[in-house]
């Protein structure tokens, strides 16, 4: 992973960083952050992995820190370092059956597997507190409905594509139903409001 | 008992705004605030207050509040009639209000959006530091309805004297936004930028705080397939496959997944933009420098 970083000019305030996967995308931005930390960083106002790229908004010079970022040497993600968030779920979506079905396995099979993995929250999209969550290995992938629901309950765990997420309120959405949980994701009242934040690991534990 | 306002006349959509709450993007909230943060600002210029207290944002026909105790207001933005207790009074200016006054902004006669400000602010709770409402994802308070009663903060500095002050003027008949290229305007097939610049778009009347929609030609693409959802900033020009461009407004959603032609330049054009009704032309022209 020595790909060099690719910044596109984004107006006269920010900066797309584009690198070759979401892998990369989530080393660069663990290295902006410890850059950040470290003071060595010009000033920002916004910082937002996405899944092949992070997005550098409110720069009072972006050129420069363009040039700078293409002599960057970004290292890996490093090891993981505590325990991951632990959610619990009950393993009864309105798509459980077709999940299995993709998977191969039996319906009852696809708790087990699911919690059995680890995920890491790549980056936070569609609404505040929704993390795009990877960890599934590729034969795992699962396509969105071809029908997107107009309301999909509040702690809804679900997959789509590379990802799963959790939805932090009730909402209309595409992806496949494996579960809910009761945890609150996202409450403002609350410091932090969002449980899930780009770069936190996450495992899901069977509720019965 | 500290001031407050009752509202009246809620009118189309009124929101509570202030500067938004950036910072927060990469938990998917959007940034929010005033769409046309000069309006904004002049407005609490006007009655005394700081820039970040919030005003009321208005769209279309104004609304009409009563204050429970003697308080400054002033009406920027959207030019509009403003009436203290049925009597006319100023646009643009602080206006001192009785207690009990009806204070009623009426509807735009240019422009979309008119402000009103309140010496000392209005002062609902923040969330997440800010007390804009957020259209896209809910945060912040509901927008205005009748019977509502929102608090007002404690005024806190002198109004500005009218002369300090720069009034907008009527929007233009036609919106001309300057846009810098990229980041993906290698998408787009070599004549879509003169497209863009070419002056067939139309504001849509689907325009909303989320982004100005357009009618017009469909911009051509020249790479297929999907793109990989990727933050977005105010003033993205994103084209869904629809080819008609959409201008990134305060509530846009902080990643997307349609490529972005180009960034509008500006707080001045994004303001222009946040005042443009259906049916505006709009042009997108290369940015200077």
């Amino acid at each position: 992973m020595t790909a060099v970083p690719r910044p596109r000019r984004v107006g006269r305030h920010a900066l797309l960083v584009e690198v070759d996967g979401t892998a990369e995308a989530q080393a660069l931005h663990a290295e902006l952050l410890r850059r950040r930390e470290a003071g060595t960083l010009p000033p920002v106002t916004e910082i937002v992995p996405a899944a092949r790229t992070v997005l550098l908004d409110g720069l009072a010079d972006p050129r420069s820190l363009a040039a700078e970022i293409t002599t960057w040497t970004v290292p890996p993600l490093p090891p993981a370092e505590g325990d991951p968030l632990v959610i619990g779920v009950r393993y009864d979506g309105a798509d459980l059956a077709e999940v299995a079905g993709l998977w191969g396995v039996a319906e009852e099979e696809v708790a087990r597997v699911h919690s059995a993995l680890e995920f890491r929250v790549a980056f936070c999209g569609f609404a505040p507190g929704f993390g795009y969550l990877t960890g599934l290995p590729p034969e795992l992938r699962v396509p969105r409905r071809a029908t997107p629901r107009t309301a999909v309950p509040a702690g809804s765990v679900a997959l789509a594509g590379a990802y799963t997420g959790v939805y932090p309120r009730s909402s209309p959405g595409g992806w496949l139903l494996v579960g809910r949980t009761d945890v609150t994701m996202w409450d403002t009242g609350r410091d932090p409001a969002a449980l899930l934040v780009p770069g936190r690991r996450v495992r899901f534990e069977v509720l019965a | 008992m500290s001031a407050r306002l009752t509202v009246v006349r809620a009118g189309a959509l009124t929101t509570v705004q202030d500067l938004g709450r950036p910072g927060h993007a990469h938990l998917g909230v959007p940034r929010s605030g005033a769409l046309d943060r000069p309006a904004h600002l002049l407005a609490n210029r006007l009655v005394g207050n700081p820039d970040g207290l919030a005003t009321l944002e208005t769209t279309v026909n104004g609304c009409a509040v009563c204050v429970s105790s003697a308080v400054t207001a002033a009406v920027t933005g959207a030019p509009c009639p403003v009436r203290a207790d049925g009597r006319p009074v100023a646009w643009g200016a602080p206006v001192r209000l009785p207690a009990g006054a009806v204070l009623d902004v009426g509807a735009a006669t240019a422009g979309l959006r008119s402000y009103v400000a309140f010496a000392g602010g209005v002062d609902v709770p923040p969330v997440l530091g800010s007390r804009s409402r957020d259209l896209l994802s809910g945060l912040g308070p509901e927008p205005l309805a009748d019977g509502v009663v929102l608090p007002l903060g404690s005024p806190c500095g002198p109004p500005a004297t009218a002369d300090a002050v720069r009034r907008p003027g009527p929007p233009r008949g036609e919106l001309v936004l300057p846009l810098v290229p990229g980041p993906r305007d290698d998408w787009f097939a070599p004549g879509a930028l003169a497209a863009l610049a070419g002056g067939r778009f139309r504001v849509s009347a689907a325009s909303n705080r989320i982004g100005l929609r357009t009618e017009g030609p469909a911009l051509e693409r020249v790479v297929a397939g999907e793109l990989p959802s990727e933050g977005m900033v105010l003033g993205a020009v994103q084209v869904p496959p629809d080819g008609r461009p959409v201008v990134f407004l305060a509530d846009h959603p902080t990643t997307g997944g349609y490529p972005v032609i180009g960034v509008v330049d500006g707080a001045a054009a994004l303001a222009e933009a946040g005042q443009a009704g259906p049916g505006v032309r709009v042009r997108f022209v290369p940015a200077r420098g």
